[in-house]
């Protein structure tokens, strides 16, 4: 089995100290820095997130592969930068105002950085203009708005309309999820997608970008 | 007053109590706002929501302190007030319950996980026993360890509860339905393992709250029936599925329709039963009634 293989199979175990260990060697080796990035870490966090929505494996695994990614990514970043290998676009992610559940925003966090984006994590119970002002600071490519409760759900209509009303309308695309809402609902309110679990949300932030 | 369980071993089917979040929202409650700090702010109206559902008819209630662990009370700078919040939860639901009715001392997950080293077994042992002690003081009977999914920390807590309290202990899972048409929580527990795992841990009663409906539920409690045969099974259903309608969430089941449902998860083996989000008052009236015919 190649480095990068290794690399791959030990992030899907969650294996974090034996993925650094990896990543440095296959650094040492003159390997790519891109090429360890999406041939390794990222081709690893693919298989789990395809698991994930087929529900072969659970949030335990993302979890402990999302933190093998990081170990890895930590000791990569670096070399990346010297080699000029940028992240395919940044994401604003976080929880609606009223709401302050992090679960389900910080396993797509880890899924849009398994696909390669760098993620801005605003955090919980966030007003709709923080969103805005968060992605406009960062030139996010989309925001990614995330609420549990049927009761706060509305306040994505907040955010969706702060967005239209602001300098970024037409040019960041706003993603939307959560136990309660619907591809209707993301109609209704004039978001750009919807995604039922976080690895779809991954998938979705790179077509809505493309 | 007979235990829980002994109730249900004379052949009593109890009814527990609905939803509380939504009805203190209806009172005032902002969303984002800390829901438990209502027990010592706006007692009134907690009592209120507790009384009510003892007027409909409600064997057993809870207590609202869902979130009243020292982790999430943390989040609204509160942490330091696990105990009064908790003991002044039950008072309220004692109050409301007389000497004969139960008061199920509410017990929610902490958002913190084990798996990736958020926090030790210890701590998590800690924060639970601060809660459930100060639950039994406030004058609960039992309390329940809800809508969780993980095994590790459910079993910590029904553990210490049995330990450090003489409190019934009933404990419910929150499942989803996968793709492959079984049922899990999110962090991947099947109903048996669940059951199996918490009756060995002492739970005296098991069971599945929230979800997404009663239909599901009569499918789930056939799977923690067969897991555990002599165990008493809790469920706590959401009224239906939620819908929205012009931009609100409504939860579709009527009182008459959720306790049509109901029936059939007793059929399926539950021996109490009640609401979780979306039901009301009337529901768990149309639940009794339905039951005492």
């Amino acid at each position: 089995m190649s480095v990068l293989e290794q690399i791959s199979e030990n992030l899907q175990k969650g294996k974090a100290n034996d993925v650094k260990v990896l990543v440095q060697q296959a650094i040492d080796e003159g390997t790519e820095p891109g090429s360890i990035l999406n041939d390794g870490l990222l081709a690893g966090m693919a298989i789990i997130g395809a698991k994930f929505k087929k529900n072969e494996v659970y949030v335990p695994e993302v979890l402990v592969a999302a933190r093998a990614m990081k170990f890895g990514t930590e000791i990569l970043q670096p070399h990346l930068a010297a080699a000029g290998v940028k992240p395919i676009g940044s994401v604003v992610v976080g929880t609606v105002k009223g709401d302050l559940h992090d679960i389900g925003k910080n396993l797509v966090s880890m899924m849009l950085e398994g696909a390669g984006f760098n993620v801005i994590d605003i955090g919980i119970d966030q007003p709709a203009e923080n969103f805005v002002n968060a992605a406009i600071e960062n030139n996010a490519a989309v925001i990614g708005a995330s609420a549990l409760l049927t009761t706060t759900m509305t306040n994505m209509k907040e955010v969706a309309n702060a967005v239209k009303a602001s300098e970024i309308a037409g040019k960041t695309k706003l993603m939307i999820g959560g136990a309660p809402v619907t591809q209707a609902f993301c109609d209704e309110i004039g978001a750009d997608g919807y995604a039922a679990d976080a690895a779809s949300a991954a998938d979705l932030a790179k077509s809505i970008i493309a | 007053m007979n235990t829980i369980t002994e109730a249900i071993a004379n052949g009593k089917i109890l009814v527990s109590d609905g939803a509380w979040g939504t009805l203190l929202q209806e009172s005032g409650l902002e969303p984002g706002a800390c829901p438990e700090l209502w027990c010592t702010d706006h007692r009134d109206a907690v009592l209120r929501i507790a009384s009510n559902y003892i007027k409909a008819g409600s064997h057993i209630i809870g207590t609202n302190s869902f979130g009243a662990n020292r982790y999430k009370l943390e989040h609204f700078g509160l942490a330091d007030r696990v105990t009064e919040i908790n003991e002044a939860a039950a008072a309220i639901s004692r109050e409301a319950a007389g000497p004969d009715r139960h008061v199920m001392g509410s017990v929610g997950p902490t958002g913190k996980m084990l798996v990736m080293g958020d926090i030790t077994e210890s701590e998590l042992d800690a924060a639970f026993t601060e809660q459930i002690i100060a639950l039994e003081k406030g004058g609960a009977d039992a309390c329940c360890i809800e809508t969780m999914t993980a095994l590790d920390e459910a079993t910590i807590a029904v553990k210490t509860a049995k330990k450090n309290t003489n409190l019934e202990v009933l404990a419910t899972f929150t499942f989803e339905r996968t793709v492959q048409g079984e049922y899990r929580t999110m962090m991947g527990v099947a109903p048996a393992e669940m059951a199996q795992a918490l009756v060995e841990a002492g739970a005296n009663v098991i069971g599945a709250n929230c979800g997404n409906g009663m239909e599901q539920m009569v499918e789930i409690v056939e799977e923690l029936r067969a897991a555990v045969p002599c165990t008493s099974i809790l469920v706590q259903a959401n009224a239906g599925m939620p819908v929205n309608i012009d931009g609100k969430t409504t939860f579709p089941e009527s009182p008459e329709e959720m306790a049509k449902n109901a029936r059939a998860v007793i059929t399926a083996g539950a021996n109490i039963i009640g609401g979780c989000c979306g039901s009301t008052p009337a529901h768990i009236k149309a639940i009794v009634e339905s039951i005492e015919q």
